[in-house]
């Protein structure tokens, strides 16, 4: 349940949702790409602008909306196929058809996510048999495919060790060149570390939002503040 | 010892006890239809019709049978899965909690349980409406009613298995619904899907009831969808009423052929299919 939020998320930065558990924060998320559409029983009202068009209208193309959009959910999720198909499945259902072209898509997604040196010579493996910390960066390949211009990630790194969840933000950090980036998070020092941008949530309400360094040295709300200093939450 | 480790061993036991039962049972038929069967088997029963005679215990087979019996069942799956696998689809991703699928599923469920002569007499009742007579068509028609619910049902369980973060990942990539049934959905559900195949083919090719009036019964091999047809469950049927004890174990052996029959179809699916398991998430 969310109520009453306004704002804007920078462009070719990396924004952050924090807030409690159940505050919301991964319904924000999907609501931008409208992953809320699946769920039963979910009711709409106000405006979403991605590129100047409301993601709601009626008139909206649903796939066009989620192509601009790459999404890394929290647990990885890759499809029943091969890890080559993971990838190319997306630049498929688009329209590529030509087979060498989807192999160069193939391959520069795996690179920009850092898993081609780790995967090369089995591609035509069931994704299944990767380790979490990889499927979760052949999700990023995969998102990566359909040239999307933002990456919604919801808790990307929960599920996986640190040390695969460290590639990740690596990877993250190193996207924001070319990405508008908004990620889910309920590690503060992940915040922290990644986000230029923060949203701060709590119980379906928007709190605060501004500049990560604002937020997190002298935030205006008191709850913003008990937050970030660790009081709660 | 104390009671809760009492309780854990007691039930354990009580599980094993219940499996070796199951299996016991399992392998006792098959033991005793191959021993009541063995003499009579042999390369003719396979490839031969019935001669003359044959019912009183002179030469031939029943090839008539094991032919009609695969025709029947084969034909009846076929139609079934090419009715079935939309239908399941259907109900699981784009009406999955309306009324019609309600509806639908209640119904079907319905339908699994009637007894198969009743199928039988229904498709006997349109043929008689229609002036058809016994035929292999009438037979497949029948035995493709039996199938359905079998097929739907236990298609369309395994789909609700399907987990709803795959779905997700593909919607996000911008996938109609349409590319994601038919690339992630029917790809995770496959292993049930060849379950619920095998199931409902398991099912028709061992029935007698439904085929005794719509399929009739021959002693040669159809020549084409008009003709009437033998199967496996109604040589049988009719081999275990004669007097002639010959002719009563060919009955077993046209059983233990029947057996041999299911367990082959059922090694070759999953067989067949097993490249395309390894895709599967767990």
């Amino acid at each position: 349940m969310l109520k009453d939020i306004t704002l804007d998320v920078p462009e070719k930065r990396i924004t952050a949702i924090i807030g409690p558990s159940g505050c919301g924060k991964t319904t924000l998320l999907k609501s931008i790409n409208r992953l809320t559409d699946i769920v039963d029983g979910v009711k709409i009202s106000g405006r979403i602008l991605v590129d100047g068009i409301n993601v709601f209208d009626n008139g909206v193309d649903v796939t066009n909306i989620r192509k601009k959009m790459g999404f890394i959910a929290q647990m990885p999720n890759p499809l029943p196929m091969s890890i080559y198909d993971n990838v190319a499945y997306g630049p498929r259902i688009h329209g590529v058809k030509d087979k060498r072209k989807l192999g160069q898509i193939v391959e520069r997604c795996l690179q920009t996510a850092g898993l081609w040196n780790e995967v090369k010579n089995r591609l035509t493996e069931p994704a299944s048999k990767l380790s979490a910390g990889q499927q979760q960066r052949l999700c990023l390949a995969r998102a990566l495919a359909v040239e999307p211009e933002v990456l919604l990630c919801d808790e990307p790194t929960s599920a996986l060790d640190p040390i695969s969840a460290g590639h990740i933000e690596g990877q993250l950090l190193a996207l924001k060149e070319d990405y508008t980036i908004v990620f889910v998070t309920h590690v503060l020092r992940q915040a922290r570390r990644l986000a230029d941008y923060v949203i701060f949530l709590y119980l379906g309400e928007l709190i605060e939002h501004g500049p990560a360094e604002t937020i997190f040295n002298q935030p205006s709300d008191p709850r913003t503040k008990a937050y970030v200093e660790g009081v709660f939450g | 010892m104390d009671r809760r480790k009492l309780e854990e061993n007691f039930f354990k036991v009580l599980m094993i006890m219940s499996t070796f039962i199951i299996l016991g049972g399992l392998l006792s038929v098959l033991i005793m239809v191959l021993l009541r069967g063995a003499p009579a088997l042999s390369i003719s029963m396979l490839t031969q019709t019935p001669k003359g005679g044959y019912y009183l215990g002179k030469e031939g087979g029943i090839l008539n049978a094991i032919v009609g019996s695969l025709y029947l069942a084969g034909g009846a799956t076929v139609i079934a899965f090419i009715i079935s696998l939309p239908t399941a689809l259907y109900l699981n991703e784009y009406a999955s909690r309306s009324k019609l699928a309600s509806f639908t599923r209640q119904s079907l469920d319905v339908l699994w349980s009637i007894p198969s002569i009743i199928f039988g007499v229904f498709g006997f009742t349109i043929m008689v409406y229609v002036g058809m007579r016994a035929s292999l068509l009438g037979g497949i028609v029948a035995l493709t009613l039996l199938e359905v619910p079998i097929m739907i049902r236990a298609m369309d369980e395994v789909m609700k298995m399907v987990p709803l973060k795959l779905k997700e990942a593909s919607y996000a990539l911008g996938a109609t619904k349409l590319e994601t049934t038919l690339n992630v959905i029917t790809r995770q559900a496959l292993p049930g899907v060849v379950l619920a195949i095998l199931l409902a083919l398991g099912r028709a090719i061992g029935d007698a009831a439904s085929v005794l009036f719509t399929a009739g019964y021959s002693d040669n091999i159809p020549g084409s969808l008009f003709d009437p047809v033998a199967s496996l469950p109604l040589a049988v049927f009719f081999q275990l009423g004669t007097p002639f004890p010959e002719v009563q174990q060919r009955a077993y052996a046209s059983g233990f052929i029947l057996l041999v029959m299911v367990l082959s179809l059922s090694i070759a699916s999953r067989l067949l299919t097993k490249r395309f398991m390894r895709y599967v998430i767990k």
